[in-house]
């Protein structure tokens, strides 16, 4: 009897639709993303993500709007992320309703940010979004480093070390995407993951790469995640929600059924 | 109209409450979000809510007299405290370098500690996510099944002495307090109002609540 693991659904927002690419291009609408939410909602779904990866600022109004929409009919926790830059982006997407904010790429290029943050709000709604790719080559020991700009952008810092700083600073949770298997259905990098969660004792979410159900189960079994974050799995009706909890459940996961 | 007060202290994120709370409103009562005294005196029900740091709650709640507030209230109307909102309920948190609190029910709040265990499993801290919550006999637990899952967020837990006071317990490396009750007041270690049907269920049933 204890702690169920996450199903957590991402809904990638564009514009005011839920898209989802692979590897960040061929882009495929999935939706109006109040509609997508509630019925993950209905379903069962453990919490929701919500990243805006509109590229100009121009629509944080459509943004703020949608995530107060959402927040209106949607009664678990509900995570927003993409372009939280500032105090004030945080607060705008508390009050619209968010539960807690991801900070990415503003974390890596001011990790005091990420201080300030868990401070005025607390680290309960901070979370870091780490995106690693693996920089080691065969034969030698495993080495991940961070990215940034979609993975286009290396920055020379270890993976599992930024995790241990970004808990130090106050994050209360690692959202962490291995960029190699984002979108291409491979499943989760475990090796990254199970670095990670091992060396941080906040909870850490896995994601990238999710394209089937065993996924979902090595990324909680191996990889040792707390909770699993997919999108396409989920969006183009491959799988529903509850299917993917009694399947994990059937493998020895607790689960919230 | 009948009125239910969440009391704005300054502190995090109140819409979340208040938005449960609009969606299982019966007809005929209305949400406030307030700071303002008037408005939480004359209102039917009261919310205390809270998230982040113990230090800074307590410290907004007795600059704006929100502690002598909720200890008058109390004495006539129904009080529910949610998460931090319950904790400064309590005596005293160990959290912060430790932080005295309103007193209203018996009882410390500890921290879990980085090295928190079940059986082998190293748990994560903060604790976040679905747990189950083992019931006692209470009336607001109605419609909502025994050991049901709540969603829970915090790294510092309460634990009250006085037994008869406990609605609610839950497992996670200790055994901790996740709700308490005496006369007027409910309060939850969980967050009801993220808690999908049966955090709604257990507002909805707060604003029935006739103690």
């Amino acid at each position: 009897m204890g702690l169920a693991k996450r199903i957590i659904p991402c809904l990638d927002v564009d514009n005011g639709r839920v898209v989802k690419g692979v590897q960040f291009v061929d882009i495929r609408d999935a939706g109006d993303p109040v509609e997508v939410a509630r019925r993950y909602d209905e379903q069962g779904a453990d919490e929701i993500t919500f990243l805006d990866i509109t590229a100009s600022s121009d629509d944080r109004e459509t943004t703020v709007h949608t995530v107060e929409a959402i927040a209106s009919e949607v009664f678990i926790p509900l995570t927003v992320g993409g372009g939280i830059r500032t105090v004030d982006d945080i607060r705008t997407m508390l009050n619209a309703g968010a539960d807690k904010v991801s900070i990415n790429t503003a974390a890596v290029f001011n990790p005091e940010f990420v201080r300030e943050a868990a401070e005025k709000f607390g680290s309960q709604c901070i979370v870091v979004a780490i995106d690693a790719k693996k920089v080691s080559q065969p034969g030698e020991d495993d080495r991940w480093e961070i990215f940034t700009h979609g993975g286009r952008k290396p920055t020379g810092l270890d993976a599992v070390d930024w995790a241990k700083k970004m808990e130090e600073l106050g994050a209360g949770e690692i959202l962490l995407t291995s960029m190699d298997q984002d979108g291409v259905k491979n499943g989760y990098d475990l090796g990254v993951t199970r670095a990670i969660s091992e060396a941080v004792v906040i909870p850490v979410i896995a994601s990238g790469g999710a394209g089937n159900l065993d996924h979902l189960v090595d990324g909680i079994v191996k990889g040792k995640a707390d909770a699993v974050l997919a999108a396409s799995i989920f969006h183009f009706g491959q799988h529903t929600i509850p299917e993917a909890k009694a399947y994990m459940a059937d493998r020895g996961v607790e689960m919230r059924l | 109209m009948q009125t239910v007060a969440v009391i704005d202290y300054g502190m995090g994120n109140l819409h979340s409450a208040a938005k449960a709370l609009e969606h299982v409103v019966p007809a005929g009562m209305k949400v406030q979000v307030t700071s303002d005294e008037k408005v939480i005196h004359s209102a039917d029900r009261v919310v205390l809510p809270g998230v982040g740091a113990i230090r800074d709650c307590m410290a907004e709640i007795k600059r704006l007299g929100v502690d002598e507030l909720v200890k008058d209230v109390v004495k006539s109307k129904p009080l529910m405290g949610i998460c931090v909102g319950m904790q400064v309920l309590l005596e005293h948190s160990e959290e912060n370098g430790g932080v005295d609190c309103i007193g209203l029910l018996p009882g410390h709040v500890s921290y879990f500690g980085r090295d928190l265990y079940e059986g082998d499993e190293h748990l994560k801290v903060p604790h976040m996510g679905w747990s189950r919550v083992k019931q006692s006999e209470h009336t607001l637990w109605s419609g909502i099944d025994d050991e049901s899952r709540f969603y829970f967020v915090h790294s510092f837990y309460a634990q009250c002495p006085r037994r008869e006071l406990v609605a609610g317990t839950c497992r996670y490396g200790v055994q901790l307090d996740a709700a308490l009750t005496r006369d007027n007041l409910f309060a939850v270690q969980f967050h009801p109002e993220k808690s999908a049907k049966a955090g709604l269920q257990l507002l909805g049933n707060f604003l029935r609540w006739q103690p």
